[in-house]
């Protein structure tokens, strides 16, 4: 009879919320079988029925810790939609468009300094004991100030906005309730050249590692896969507004300026047994070829340009590392984050110079409508919000499509290639090895409480099975 | 008769017109009582007992309790604080107080006078979680008795102030609860303007009008701005709990 052994990493670590990985290997070694298994659950979309609408982007935002101000402006681009606003005023979209780059900057810092600087600086093998943020802080403790500084930046801007750096209530249906005062302007711009500073110091050092360990890079983790976001009309990345764009891997139109209020004729979502988090895809192509990649990587994949000219010159150099053709690369999920960060930055400075941000003009009304989609770019990917509300102003149907969501498939997939790349033949499985796939799984950046619209923190395990599904090894890592 | 009497109230002298209650008087004095189901305009029911002071010994509510001359009326004491935070705790308990998501916090009666009290966090009683239908059936008006402390205000406001008498109670003991006098809310002829619908009457967020949560930014909500009790002569909070 023959037999496997199964791998289990749980926790996976220094990721948003619960998940594990197991490994399913035969009796020499040889990997078969790789998952990456979301744990949690929470319901988000049941029990947001019978709310009142204008509870809705409070209440959702609570799906996430790290990343509230996505789901508080999907949910109020869809309530905008239900009070039948098509058009914000000015003063209301520069609001929540400064609140989202904060939002955006705080969000990549955090995964970039905080969660995965460890890997890249000192090693995807190294000491454990090190290959942490506290490593960070004793050994480069000018990187630990700028990580900190920037992400603080970034939640003051929500506070700004919002009201609190966590869980604000800026947006509310039709636009915001507050504009920013000339005091908080004058508080962000003092800091702006060092903000500027930084963000491209942070990108040469994502961009430098890609560049200096470019075989490594290009040989971890990295398949085909086609590529999904919203773009601005013009092609221009725009992470606030703007249509579905989809790409294949070769970098062909599969859809594009897609009306995301129709997302339902183009994507799908299947379900598993085996997780709680569901599998999109691409309607027209299938759920074994419709999957696809979202966030930093997608974005810069399927938009034609940034419209702030430093993140315009890194996209182009970025670019040019694959000719022009997408790139699939997980390890450069990093390098485009960075570049976002930089963008972000710019359109912060831009928007707090423009004096539309001190207007009195708030909200729009319009005619009530029943059924409403709000899509925003969050940190992580495409995030979208689907609501339908009676006439006695209650929710009735509420459907969420979370970033980490689309990026299921790809993950697993990065599971399975760096499992068969370093674990497989391998007589001993070290925690080294095991943290070559927390990497893949980390450079997506999964915020898998809100791909399952979950509670928790997100701890992964890896779990080892042998050939009779029996586990036989496990191995947690600490957050 | 304006005769004039003198009481102490934690060892503050009071002077006032007879015929006032302690809670006036003290109003009147610049001396903050916590209080939930008194409104000003609306006739006292001592019913909450969050008001509740110590006289000669005796708790007494003092929204009903005539002030009179020569009182030593216990206040603001260890004693009386904690039996507040164990009332208003209750409050909690009984009903679904979900601050964070509530379109009332930040100008919630019941959230303010739980700071004043010093309660930050869940406390030690079992929730009982009521599961009670909400009554969205008006155009402006939403009726959410998952929140309601039955502090009465909005059936004397209908009864006195609007002449309506569109809510009563319902039930007794624990099962007691405020209800629509009709099938629900739509089938009555309230509306917007009426005193009872004030958000002012509400001291919670059961009865709201629709379309217009979140509109106040967080720092500029009624409490935001002035914290229940901060205005009185003694300018002191509740303090931590015991």
């Amino acid at each position: 009879m023959s037999k496997t052994r199964v791998i289990e990493v749980e926790p996976v670590t220094r990721v948003e919320g619960h998940g594990k990985i197991s490994i399913h290997l035969d009796e020499d070694n040889n990997v078969q079988e790789s998952r990456l298994h979301i744990v949690e659950f929470r319901g988000f979309e049941r029990f947001i029925q019978n709310r009142p609408y204008w509870e809705v982007p409070v209440i959702v935002q609570r799906l996430c810790g790290i990343c509230p101000v996505s789901h508080h402006l999907a949910a109020s681009k869809a309530m905008d939609l239900i009070v039948g606003v098509k058009k914000l005023t000015p003063t209301a979209e520069k609001m929540r468009r400064l609140m989202h780059y904060g939002q955006i900057m705080q969000s990549h810092v955090l995964h970039f300094f905080h969660l995965c600087s460890p890997d890249l600086l000192f090693g995807f093998d190294a000491d454990p004991r090190k290959r942490n943020v506290m490593g960070i802080i004793d050994e480069k403790p000018e990187l630990a100030v700028q990580a900190v500084m920037m992400r603080k930046f970034g939640q003051e801007i929500i506070k700004a906005t919002a009201g609190k750096k966590i869980h604000g209530t800026g947006a509310i249906p039709g636009g915001v309730n507050k504009n920013l005062s000339i005091g908080e302007r004058d508080f962000f711009l003092k800091d702006m050249e060092q903000m500027k500073t930084w963000s491209l110091s942070a990108l040469d050092l994502a961009k430098n590692f890609t560049r200096d360990n470019f075989e490594k890079v290009g040989g971890f983790a990295n398949f085909n896969s086609s590529h999904l976001s919203m773009v601005r009309e013009d092609g221009a990345l725009d992470l606030y507004h703007g249509n579905l764009r989809a790409i294949d891997a070769s970098g062909n139109i599969i859809f594009n300026q897609i009306d995301y209020q129709r997302y339902y004729d183009h994507l799908m979502e299947e379900v598993r047994s085996w997780s709680y988090m569901k599998f999109p895809f691409i309607k027209k192509r299938g759920h074994l070829d419709g999957w696809y990649r979202v966030g930093p990587l997608s974005r810069l994949n399927t938009c034609g340009f940034i419209d702030t000219p430093k993140a315009d010159k890194a996209l182009q150099e970025f670019k040019g590392v694959t000719g022009g053709k997408p790139n699939h690369m997980s390890l450069a999920y990093h390098w485009a984050r960075m570049i976002e960060v930089v963008h972000c930055v710019e359109k912060i400075e831009d928007l707090l110079n423009d004096p539309d941000l001190q207007g009195d003009d708030l909200v729009a009304h319009g005619e009530r409508q029943e059924e409403g989609v709000g899509v925003i770019e969050a940190p992580r990917g495409t995030l979208i919000h689907h609501y339908k509300v009676d006439e006695s102003d209650q929710v009735t149907f509420c459907n969420l499509i979370v970033s980490t969501t689309h990026n299921n498939e790809a993950m697993n997939l990065a599971v399975s290639k760096v499992a068969k790349k370093y674990l497989s033949g391998q007589p001993k499985i070290t925690e080294a090895m095991l943290n070559h796939l927390e990497v893949a799984v980390r450079a997506y950046d999964p915020c898998l409480s809100c791909a399952t619209h979950a509670l928790g923190q997100m701890p992964l395990t890896v779990e080892l099975y042998d050939a009779n599904n029996n586990k036989i090894d496990g191995m947690s890592t600490a957050l | 008769m304006n005769a004039t009497i003198k009481f102490r109230i934690d060892g503050t002298q009071v002077v006032t017109k007879a015929g006032l209650t302690i809670m006036k008087a003290a109003d009147n004095a610049g001396i903050y009582i916590p209080r939930l189901c008194d409104e000003k305009g609306l006739e006292p029911q001592g019913s909450c007992r969050i008001c509740i002071v110590k006289i000669g010994g005796q708790i007494v509510a003092s929204c009903t309790q005539p002030a009179e001359d020569g009182l030593e009326v216990e206040n603001d004491t260890p004693e009386i604080r904690n039996y507040r935070r164990d009332l208003v705790k209750m409050l909690y308990h009984e009903g679904n107080h979900l601050c964070p998501i509530c379109e009332a916090s930040g100008r919630c009666e019941l959230q303010a006078v739980s700071y004043y009290l010093g309660i930050f966090q869940p406390t030690k009683y079992p929730y009982l979680q009521p599961d009670r239908p909400v009554d969205a059936s008006h155009r402006d008006i939403l009726l959410n008795t998952n929140r309601c402390i039955r502090c009465g205000r909005c059936i004397r406001a209908s009864k006195t102030l609007d002449g309506k008498n569109l809510f009563g109670y319902i039930g007794r003991g624990i099962h007691k609860q405020v209800g629509v006098n009709g099938e629900n809310l739509a089938n009555t002829d309230a509306k917007v303007g009426d005193a009872a619908m004030a958000l002012e009457t509400c001291p919670v967020g059961c009865i709201i009008q629709k379309r217009q949560g979140f509109f106040a930014p967080i720092g500029k909500r009624r409490f935001d701005l002035k914290p229940l009790g901060t205005n009185s002569v003694k300018q002191q909070k509740g303090g931590s709990e015991q």
